[in-house]
């Protein structure tokens, strides 16, 4: 799941200072799981932004803007509203976002901070257990992931910063590599982690990244 | 001798260390690499220490060499990718320097500038390899380099780490990835430190054990909260504690150590942040 932050209300009233008349939209998946855009706080953003003086022409949460047919289908069915609005404002992630963008033609307003590819521990607590490198070696690292749980995403072990168990950045974050060291104790494969693991191929992760399933390629 | 041949000799090294300014004056170091020389076999120059900019350690290093000090320069991967780090160790080469100490560098987020971009592509087991790489005349990615550069390769590794294995599993790979010696982390308990060199003397490796000087009772208090693998023993916090003079004091109780880690480590480095000039009189009292 993608996890948001909702940016502070000033700087979106700062973004919004030129428009006047505002389509609001949310996201029935990652930011209504995030409370950052679902129907509660798309409602609470409406009220808001009209205790401010602003005009909101339409406040609805799609399912989903990040998929871009389902955004034409939606901006067909919402043209007059489109047409009336000076601008929309996303509660969504950077992906519903640009899709929004693509999909209405129209000028945007970020309502959220796109933040990382969470794990949903429980109701409101997310964690990043994945920096979507593009090289996964979870079959080494016992399925603890040295980029995301790591801040220098060391491939060979802790570093000498690891105090207490916790790393020297913070000490809200146990190290990684002693979670993987005590993984792979516990699960008898202390052997992988005296593998020399080579430097990681960046090459895999050159952004803008894209993928093209061939439906018709046998796969397994 | 050089560091290197030392090494090899099993000769008893001894280094030391000094931290470029955060600014180009190099007046004071220069002072300080001038009272070691001679006394010391070697000087480990900081790349910008506690992620915090400074002087680059490569041009230190250089202008140590100038002095007659042997200089090893250290190299972290925090702030370079492969391709500056392997661009950087061919000019230390070319610059004649040979002692290269691999660190993983401390996070920038602990520096000054915290709002930097950290690096880390390498880390210090791959860097390690990195350098043997080069003195095989290629590079990282298999092309032929131009003339082809020697290194005395060194890695840190830290006696205190707790728990110690994975310690031990990278201090392991450091040494298959061709590290030649190793410095440590501040030692401080005699008895703790000879039960790690029970550990590592299979591997019949270099190891030069850190002393770090105590400067104050709050500067040792502070490293026991936030350094790492630091344990400094409530006793000696007392005994800097009543003393009437702290320099003597840490000056005392470094020489002291030091005479209690030979026979056990294959050398010493001391690191006395900004009071080198104890360094002779600590390596007199303690005979060295």
């Amino acid at each position: 799941m993608i996890i948001t932050k909702q940016k502070p209300i000033d700087d979106i009233l700062k973004y919004l200072e030129k428009a006047n008349k505002v389509f609001i939209v949310g996201c029935t998946q990652c930011a209504t799981v995030c409370k950052t855009g679902g129907e509660e706080e798309v409602k609470k953003m409406k009220e808001f932004l009209e205790s401010k003086g602003k005009k909101v022409i339409a406040a609805e949460v799609w399912d989903t803007p990040c998929n871009l047919l389902e955004v034409k289908k939606r901006a067909r069915d919402r043209k007059n509203e489109l047409e009336t609005s000076e601008t929309l404002l996303l509660m969504s992630c950077g992906d519903g976002a640009h899709t929004v963008v693509i999909g209405t033609g129209m000028p945007v307003v970020p309502g959220n901070d796109t933040l990382f590819l969470g794990q949903s521990e429980r109701t409101g607590r997310f964690n990043e257990v994945c920096a979507l490198c593009g090289d996964c070696t979870l079959f080494i690292t016992g399925g603890y992931c040295p980029n995301a749980l790591c801040p220098k995403g060391l491939q060979n072990g802790p570093c000498g910063g690891v105090k207490d168990g916790k790393c020297e950045v913070s000490p809200d974050i146990d190290c990684g590599w002693l979670l993987i060291y005590n993984r792979l104790k516990d699960t008898g494969n202390l052997d992988n982690m005296k593998k020399v693991l080579p430097p990681k191929d960046h090459s895999k992760s050159i952004r803008p990244r894209k993928v093209v399933v061939d439906a018709t390629k046998k796969r397994i | 001798m050089t560091l290197k041949e030392k090494i090899k000799n099993k000769k008893f090294i001894i280094t030391s260390e000094i931290g470029p300014p955060k600014g180009i004056d190099v007046k004071t170091i220069l002072e300080e690499a001038r009272l070691l020389k001679g006394r010391v076999d070697a000087v480990n120059v900081t790349d910008s220490q506690s992620a915090v900019m400074r002087l680059g350690s490569l041009a230190v290093s250089r202008l140590l060499k100038e002095e007659g000090v042997e200089p090893v320069y250290q190299l972290t991967c925090r702030d370079r990718n492969r391709i500056a780090l392997q661009s950087d160790a061919l000019s230390a080469a070319v610059l004649g320097i040979e002692n290269i100490l691999v660190l993983t560098g401390d996070h920038p987020s602990r520096g000054d500038h915290p709002e930097a971009k950290p690096v880390f592509d390498l880390d210090s087991v791959q860097l390690i390899e990195t350098l043997r790489k080069l003195e095989s005349g290629k590079d990282l990615s298999g092309k032929e380099l131009k003339g082809v550069p020697k290194f005395c390769v060194g890695a840190v590794v830290n006696p205190g780490a707790d728990p110690v294995e994975p310690e031990l599993i990278k201090f392991e790979k450091k040494l298959k990835a061709g590290a030649e010696f190793f410095q440590t982390q501040g030692v401080y308990d005699v008895k703790t430190f000879a039960k790690f060199i029970d550990k590592v003397k299979q591997y019949n490796t270099c190891i030069i054990a850190g002393i770090i000087l105590i400067k104050s009772p709050d500067m040792a208090r502070f490293m026991n909260k936030n350094v790492a693998g630091i344990f400094i023993p409530d006793s000696l916090i007392k005994e800097v504690e009543g003393a009437a003079d702290k320099q003597d004091k840490a000056f005392e109780i470094a020489a002291r150590t030091i005479t209690g880690l030979k026979g056990l480590a294959q050398g010493v480095h001391l690191m006395s942040l900004g009071w080198n000039k104890l360094v002779p009189r600590i390596l007199d009292a303690a005979g060295l």
